[in-house]
């Protein structure tokens, strides 16, 4: 193989890397929006997930339950943030901030409770997601791509996904025709968040094989900069998330190489992709539309 | 006629006062109950902490431990502001974190320069101030020219104010004696201690008079008028004559000075260090530890004094309760995220006084 070639292939297997806890987690909280249910803790269920997942995985040395655990603790982030939202009327934002807030204590105690450690730790190797032999890429990615597919086909060809969609445009009409609208927000938000947390799982027990309290780095907030970005549409998510995760990717890629190095430090270099993702999205106005009834608690007349 | 309505009106508001209060009180007990629970789940005394916690803030056995609590409540009760102005003008402002880094970062700079020293301290705060408003007031365009959610704008400027600050730690700023920190603030350019021996100094007196400000910019000015009717309906403002995008736009500005003098004060004000420390780990989190002051505060000035001064006693009672109880201070904010998280439930107090009613009333 030529360099050139090798040097395209590292960067397209770093991109998948890099797209699939972004595009994950946009595509649960498109789901959510879509049913009118706003959760800026994407960030924060990432953390938990993430931490989560490696004291799972490691106490049964299998990374799958570690995959689980992450689901799991998404899934219960969820509901309490769907009950909040949907049937107590609460403030979607605050809600959010909240899990933002007790995600970051919580995990930095967890990681000194539970390994006696300050800060960082890294798993066994026994606890970590394996790779594909041959092609050399996670088999979570593939889990990604059929999720978004799977979530696109739920949303827009099934009475699930129109019944959710209604819920998010006009919650008194969808009201009248007999869907349960608080229901159907509920499960909405916890299946949001539990890919939120299947995105967070990826990163500390596969990608990044650690667990840190800055783990998800922002990656919470460019998903939600996603969703807007992808017109609501899991399909469109996927695009726009390879095209996130490559610029995150060609950035990591340059600021290594020793010329650059020379003249940008690293640590500089690293603004690149919050500066892509605010460029990306100040570049799209008008052009996008969110749910009618997004953010708003439904109260019955 | 006239009295009696306005003592109805002053009733009415003290009622909600009240309702507001119970609100966060509950919280409150709410947050302490379940970050009990995880403190005895991770193998601690929850009891034994809490004590050593309070020990160490609030105890007036000796006043060095509120001496520690009033200056951690000090940049906080900054920060806090930053958030309440943005919820007045109906923003969520999260941006407090990179601005307070940016001012910071202003104060240094001052720092490096060689100056007659009564210089320093005026300088410092107004090219931090003025950096940090620079900072906020990115989100504020992105907002109002090109509809960028300020959510994600905000923390975006955040981590790239961090990368920025941090390379200007290492490349351009940094001490040529001690190379975890950057150039220290010239003893000319620090502000004066109130209590020897503590890290209290005038920075909680600006601060504290900084809030007046703002409550009285809010309360008694056009601006601030304007800011409010916008926050309540950015439309009908619109019809009342206010522009609604000026008006965030203010919000912004006057939001990142808070934050940046809560960076400035941290330089200026704070022993030992007077400067910024390795991965700015002497500012990390008070710009999102002021988002929780804010919401106990009910995002207001006046709220704002006793909620900073609570979370300030909850970060200076954490090292209390890390060597008393072996807790990991971290747990604090764990506390902290679970009140927002409460305080983002307003309907379950309802609830539960319907519930209470219903009960009582099955037993009469």
């Amino acid at each position: 193989m030529t360099e050139e070639l090798v040097m395209i292939l590292d960067i397209l297997r770093g991109t998948s890397y890099a797209m699939t806890p972004l595009i994950l987690a946009a595509v649960g909280e498109i789901v959510a929006e879509r049913a009118g249910i706003v959760n800026i803790g994407l960030e924060g269920i990432m953390l938990l997930s993430g931490f989560m997942a490696v004291v799972f995985a490691e106490m049964a040395m299998n990374p799958w339950i570690g995959v689980l655990a992450g689901i799991g603790m998404g899934a219960l982030i969820g509901l309490i943030h769907g009950y909040i939202t949907a049937y107590l009327k609460g403030d979607h934002i605050i809600s959010g901030l909240g899990i933002n807030l007790f995600a970051l204590g919580t995990v930095a105690f967890g990681i000194e409770a539970v390994w006696g450690v300050r800060g960082y730790y890294t798993p066994p190797l026994e606890a970590k997601v394996p790779i594909i032999p041959g092609i050399e890429i996670s088999p979570l990615f593939i889990v990604m791509i059929l999720i978004t597919i799977g979530t696109y086909y739920l949303l827009y060809k099934t009475s699930i996904g129109l019944k959710i969609r209604a819920v998010g445009e006009n919650p008194e009409a969808a009201d009248v025709v007999g869907v349960n609208v608080e229901l159907t927000q509920l499960l909405s938000a916890v299946y949001g968040a539990a890919l939120a947390g299947l995105a967070g799982a990826f990163l500390s027990i596969d990608w990044l094989a650690a667990i840190t309290k800055e783990l998800p780095a922002g990656r919470g907030f460019i998903a939600l900069a996603l969703v807007n970005f992808a017109n609501w549409n899991p399909i469109l998510a996927l695009g726009g998330g390879a095209l996130f995760g490559f610029f995150w990717t060609l950035a990591e890629w340059i600021k290594n190489m020793a010329a650059i190095k020379a003249i940008i430090p690293v640590t500089l270099m690293n603004t690149i992709p919050y500066i892509a993702t605010i460029a990306v999205v100040a570049g799209l106005i008008g052009r996008s539309r969110p749910p009618a009834h997004v953010g708003r608690p439904y109260k019955r007349e | 006629m006239g009295s009696l309505s306005s003592l109805k009106g002053k009733l009415v508001l003290l009622k909600g006062t009240l309702e507001k209060l119970v609100e966060i009180i509950f919280a409150i007990i709410v947050g302490f109950v379940i970050a009990g629970l995880m403190m005895y789940m991770g193998g601690f005394d929850p009891i034994k902490a809490y004590a050593a916690m309070f020990e160490t803030s609030l105890s007036l056995t000796d006043p060095y431990y509120i001496a520690m609590t009033l200056s951690f409540a000090t940049p906080v009760m900054l920060t806090a502001l930053t958030f309440a102005i943005g919820v007045r003008a109906g923003l969520f402002n999260i941006g407090a974190e990179g601005q307070m880094y940016m001012g910071a970062l202003g104060a240094v700079i001052v720092a490096s320069w060689t100056l007659p020293g009564p210089l320093y301290l005026p300088l410092a705060f107004i090219v931090g101030s003025l950096l940090a408003a620079a900072w906020g007031l990115i989100a504020g365009l992105l907002k109002v020219l090109r509809g960028v959610n300020e959510v994600v704008s905000t923390i975006m400027l955040n981590w790239i104010a961090f990368w920025i600050v941090e390379y200007a730690r290492v490349y351009v700023y940094p001490n040529p004696i001690d190379a975890s920190k950057t150039i220290s603030m010239p003893p000319p350019g620090r502000l004066p201690l109130l209590i020897r021996g503590t890290e209290l100094s005038v920075s909680f007196i600006i601060a504290i008079i900084t809030v007046f400000i703002v409550y009285y910019l809010l309360w008694h000015m056009v601006l601030g008028y304007e800011i409010r009717a916008t926050g309540l309906n950015p439309t009908a403002a619109r019809y009342g004559g206010i522009n609604p995008k000026k008006t965030m736009l203010w919000a912004f500005i006057i939001g990142g000075i808070a934050a940046g003098l809560a960076g400035v004060s941290e330089i200026t004000g704070r022993p030992p260090s007077y400067a910024i420390t390795t991965g700015l780990s002497n500012l990390f989190g008070y710009g999102f530890d002021g988002i929780a002051v804010s919401l106990i505060g009910a995002n207001h000035p006046l709220g704002i004094i006793p909620a900073a001064i609570f979370i300030g006693a909850l970060s200076a009672g954490s090292r209390g309760m890390q060597t008393t109880a072996g807790v990991p201070l971290e747990m604090v904010k764990a506390v902290q995220g679970i009140i927002v998280w409460a305080l983002a439930m307003p309907g379950l107090i309802r609830l539960i006084r319907r519930r209470m009613i219903r009960r009582r009333g099955v037993e009469l």
